[in-house]
């Protein structure tokens, strides 16, 4: 089970993640999106955007790609060291504000908000919150992101 | 593009179906290496099996992403306000993914008009696997 007197209601350290456009090219690519102003910057700037727009849910693979120092759902030392083998993927939901950008720095937030179990102990859920800021100091997007842990 | 957004939106309103896949498994490794989720399960049949697993199967986020891109053929992105979904199955490997939208309010919210949407992804087996609602500006 998780310690939750640890990290029940623990905040991570902001981080910055960098929006790379190779990355944002990649994404489309792997996920055959056809949509160009995800991988065409001319496409994008032709539709209003200033540069290649972060599809909708690419605020998760930004958060995994750099993870928090603390808090981190695998990581065994300063996380909550869940094991891989036993995670799936229970919910997840975004708030929009603003577009995020290639080529924007984006500083992350996670905060723990809810650990609780169900049958006994046999499933474990945790929910972290992610915000997103840009540069300017503007929120972005709101990220939440429940897991479930197989304990049975 | 121009006569789905001339489109009257009422309750009832479908979203065209967007089909995606079969996935492949160079499809999982091409996901896990661009969205930096580096799970085993999606991946490493050997891993997935020993974890009790039939076999690997797709990220929930693939098959989020190819919900979006369903969404934002319809509407913009900036007009996407917020979305919510569940995973209620898994989507194996090979899986066709057909995402479906429909929807079941119009409303006004921070004054603008909105839609909200169930959205879901079947297989072609005709298994759920994810549920969902999403709130979209709609002028």
């Amino acid at each position: 089970m998780i310690d939750r007197e640890k990290f029940l209601g623990h905040v991570s350290e902001p981080r910055v993640a960098i929006v790379e456009e190779g990355f944002l090219k990649f994404f489309a690519e792997a996920t055959a999106d056809p949509d160009p102003i995800h991988f065409d910057a001319e496409a994008a700037r032709a539709a209003g955007h200033r540069a290649i727009v972060a599809p909708p849910t690419y605020l998760f693979s930004l958060a995994m790609g750099c993870p928090p120092k603390s808090g981190e759902l695998f990581d065994p030392v300063n996380g909550l060291g869940l094991d891989m083998a036993r995670v799936l993927h229970g919910e997840q939901g975004f708030t929009y504000h603003r577009p995020i950008y290639a080529g924007d720095r984006i500083t992350l937030t996670t905060t723990t908000s809810e650990i609780y179990d169900k049958k006994g102990g046999a499933l474990e859920f945790v929910v972290q919150l992610t915000q997103a800021v840009n540069e300017g100091g503007d929120l972005c997007a709101d990220m939440r992101f429940l897991t479930v842990v197989r304990h049975g | 593009m121009d006569s789905v957004l001339q489109e009257e939106v009422e309750v009832g309103t479908r979203l065209p179906e967007h089909v995606c896949g079969p996935i492949s498994r160079t499809t999982l490794a091409l996901f896990a290496g661009a969205s930096h989720d580096h799970v085993p399960l999606h991946v490493d049949s050997d891993f997935a099996k020993a974890a009790g697993m039939e076999d690997v199967f797709a990220h929930g986020m693939l098959v989020m992403a190819y919900l979006a891109q369903m969404l934002v053929r319809w509407r913009p992105q900036e007009k996407l306000r917020s979305w919510n979904v569940r995973f209620v199955a898994v989507t194996p490997v090979h899986a066709t993914v057909h995402c479906r939208g429909e929807v079941t309010a119009v409303f006004e919210q921070d004054g603008e008009r909105r839609a909200r949407v169930r959205i879901g992804a079947w297989t072609d087996q005709d298994l759920q696997t994810i549920d969902g609602e999403a709130d979209v500006a709609l002028d």
